[in-house]
């Protein structure tokens, strides 16, 4: 029977046919659901691991050992985790182990627009990149048949359309391969200088090999049709491309990605007049053709930046595309901000007002960047608000000590901001770190991590104690408030800043979307009392706007945190009910 | 539309404000159209446009769906839970298509901070320009369904009056989608915006 499968759901599928048992991630937009839908298998152990790097040694691990493995990022989680990749391109398998790894063309969900098919070429792992829900869940299964028939990780290329598309799919029975022998093997399993120079050797022989298999191989299809045009493409700018010109061009669509195969390359070039390469983000096909010698058009027309679409591939085809209706109006824009009772707003309000520099992160809480509260100045990658702001004061001396922090989510705290807070404490920079602990991972849609207390299946599990482990590093003042309580957000931020060692602030409130959180009644205002001074007005909260001069309480989003109530001077803002 | 021509692709766009329902809306949709064997694709964001931003769900069938979203000019039907978000992807809609909007408006933060303003009488401006559109106070029809978080489903009803489907695909469909100590809320919900023409 056919279901309808988001793109992450088929692959979580495909790990549990093709007999996946261990499975470790760390939740990164658009590749999060995948481990979350594996998590409800129960024959297969799965597991949020801190970070991606984690989650890969711990993939690596399970192969030796002789299961098959998995873990999942998005493109920005392959940069952490790229120091084992590649290493275990060298070392190989034991038992089967797939990497999914989710770009983001378009930039829906992160903070850049990398290319993950320049890792697998960097690293030497092949790569599958499906382009429909179907293939994520046939692909899945054909990336572990690769990894042991060539002794190599695979890597499995989504992007966000299709991760984040339901389309068609069929299921079929698990089959669990026979667990491999683990049998201790220096020469393949310590990548030390002497076995890595033989182990390379392998490797490019390995390579060679792909090569002939991508020459033959099913997952690369041929489709003729009409021969003066000739497409060369994959995921899903395949479905793109097909949408736009249809029978009127032929198609080679690729399911490996990495190596490419030439001989196949060069006879679809031979029966078709023109050749185009549609390649969303960067020219790796297009380079590969040039270098065989075949006369392409490819990144001349079609942009390195940003996600294609059927209208953008007709349109620099030359065909034509359907006029659009509009108003004259201007339409104001509508960024996401943060919920009304978010935690983080508090903290925010209070940095915004003693005009600190903050040194930010990745998470919910970069919405703290966004007007009015325009608190954060920088946000580069996960960890790097602490070690950036070691950096910063270190340049800047005390003048930068005394008015600046950083802030971090817990999750992210737990992923790398350790490590950047060891820094701080052993070379010694009078810095001030917040550690905004909302106790889930919240931007990803609400992950459990090592300071939650459970596990992904929701089970009670060791939390850690972020307040021993900021001790434990070597900060001695560490102060735990309540981001509600903005007059002592106020002496905290002021007190730490001023202290001369580095300090860390707790800012501890669960996520106000967490369904234990229970919420108070919607607050109102008392219309007689409003001044319209719009003091209100300064956190940011989506649910109260300024009606005739007055401010008004939006009662289905207000969950009565009383933010507002501390900032109005004339009590004009009252609890429950309107009388 | 004609559901017996299963050679075209039929596109309709949901679209609203992060935390509004409109990932439910587009479940129930996708599994009332599964129900009758088309090809079908759903296409979804998630992650950091959630949380109160402009969101969109992309849902096409027909004999075969290649691309997954939906581009200018190419909706038969647009379902909006917002009126500003119902301007903002109007350029989606095709010649003659139709759209149905929720008469609800929710300021977003630039007309909070008083950066802009919230366009009025957004709803005359488009049918001044020939479009044929339906407005329907769904956040009101939702209460008196019994849930103000029901007006994903009120508008699945209005929508289910410009779909050819036989009744019990959209029934089913909302049985596999809704949590069943709502269902009773979700269901006179969809009555309603059914009644509504």
């Amino acid at each position: 029977m056919k279901q309808l499968m988001l793109g992450n759901e088929a692959v979580a599928r495909g790990l549990y046919e093709a007999g996946c048992s261990v499975i470790s991630s760390y939740p990164g937009t658009p590749s999060t659901e995948i481990t979350e839908y594996a998590s409800k298998y129960d024959d297969m152990y799965s597991e949020w691991a801190p970070n991606e790097k984690v989650a890969m040694e711990v993939a690596i691990g399970a192969s030796i050992g002789g299961k098959r493995s998995f873990c999942a990022m998005k493109h920005v989680g392959l940069n952490v985790a790229a120091d084992p990749l590649f290493t275990v391109a060298y070392s190989g398998v034991n038992g089967g182990m797939v990497i999914a790894v989710a770009d983001d063309p378009g930039m829906h969900s992160s903070q850049n627009e990398q290319d993950s098919r320049h890792y697998a070429i960097a690293s030497k792992v092949p790569m599958l990149e499906p382009s429909d829900s179907s293939e994520c869940l046939a692909f899945t299964k054909l990336a572990f048949e690769i990894s042991e028939r060539f002794d190599t990780p695979v890597i499995l290329r989504l992007s966000t359309r299709i991760a984040h598309s339901q389309s068609l799919i069929e299921t079929a029975d698990r089959i669990v391969p026979m667990q491999k022998e683990y049998i201790k093997n220096p020469a393949k399993y310590v990548m030390m200088p002497a076995m890595a120079k033989a182990r390379h050797v392998v490797v490019e022989k390995r390579t060679l090999d792909l090569v002939e298999y991508a020459e033959t191989s099913t997952v690369n299809k041929v489709i003729m049709n009409n021969s003066k045009i000739g497409i060369i493409t994959s995921g899903t700018s395949y479905q793109y491309a097909r949408e736009a010109l249809g029978d009127e061009a032929s198609y080679l669509k690729l399911g490996m990605v990495n190596p490419l195969p030439i001989k196949l390359i060069q006879d679809f070039a031979s029966k078709v007049e023109k050749l185009y390469v549609i390649e969303e983000l960067d020219d790796i096909f297009e380079t590969h053709c040039k270098k065989i010698g075949l006369n392409v058009v490819g990144k001349d027309i079609f942009p390195v930046i940003g996600e294609f679409s059927q209208n953008l591939i007709a349109q620099k085809m030359g065909a034509a595309i359907n006029d659009t209706l509009s108003l004259e109006e201007t339409i104001p824009v509508r960024p996401p901000v943060m919920c009304a009772g978010c935690p983080h707003r508090g903290m925010f309000y209070t940095l915004s007002k003693n005009k600190v520099m903050v040194s930010g992160d990745i998470g919910c809480y970069t919405l703290g960047a966004q007007a009015p509260l325009q608190s954060i100045d920088t946000t580069i990658c996960m960890g790097a608000s602490i070690s950036g702001l070691h950096g910063f004061n270190k340049a800047m001396g005390e003048k930068g000590e005394k008015s600046s922090v950083a802030v971090i989510g817990d999750s992210t705290f737990m992923h790398s901001g350790i490590t950047g807070l060891a820094n701080i404490a052993y070379n010694n920079s009078n810095s001030t770190v917040i550690i905004l602990d909302n106790s889930i991972t919240g931007m990803t849609g609400h992950q459990q991590n090592p300071t939650t207390g459970y596990n992904i299946k929701g089970e009670p599990a060791t939390k850690i104690s972020l307040e021993k482990l900021c001790e434990a590093v070597g900060i001695n003042r560490v102060t735990v408030v309540d981001p509600y309580d903005l007059k002592r957000c106020d002496e905290v931020v002021k007190e730490e800043l001023a202290a001369e060692e580095p300090s860390v602030i707790i800012a501890r409130r669960p996520c106000a979307l967490l369904k234990s959180v229970k919420h108070k009644p919607a607050l109102h205002v008392v219309n007689d009392s409003c001044k319209g001074c719009k003091s209100c007005m300064k956190i940011g909260c989506p649910a109260i706007s300024i009606r005739d001069k007055k401010a008004v309480i939006d009662k289905t989003l207000c969950v009565g945190c009383g933010l507002c109530q501390s900032l109005c001077a004339f009590s004009a803002i009252h609890e429950g009910e309107e009388a | 539309m004609n559901s017996n021509n299963i050679n075209e692709v039929k596109s309709i766009m949901i679209v609203g404000v992060g935390g509004q329902g409109t990932l439910l809306a587009s479940r129930i949709l996708g599994n009332a159209i599964l129900a009758q064997n088309y090809d079908v694709k759903v296409s979804e964001v998630h992650g950091m446009s959630q949380r109160g931003g402009s969101v969109v769900t992309y849902v096409r069938f027909g004999k075969e769906v290649c691309s997954p979203v939906i581009d200018e000019g190419q909706a038969d039907i647009i379902v909006s839970f917002e009126q500003l978000e119902a301007a903002r992807w109007l350029k989606y809609l095709k010649k003659g298509g139709k759209l149905i909007t929720s008469t609800q408006k929710i300021d977003p933060m630039p007309v909070i901070t008083g950066a802009a303003t919230y366009p009025n009488n957004l709803i005359e401006q488009m049918k001044e320009k020939g479009i044929d559109l339906v407005a329907v106070d769904a956040l009101s029809l939702a209460e008196e369904a019994g849930s103000s978080k029901a007006t994903n489903v009120v508008l699945m009803g209005v929508l289910s009056n410009y779909l050819d489907f036989e009744d019990k695909f959209w029934e089913d469909a909302i049985n596999q989608c809704v949590p069943s100590k709502f269902l009773d809320v979700n269901r006179k919900a969809f009555t309603l915006g059914e009644m509504h023409r």
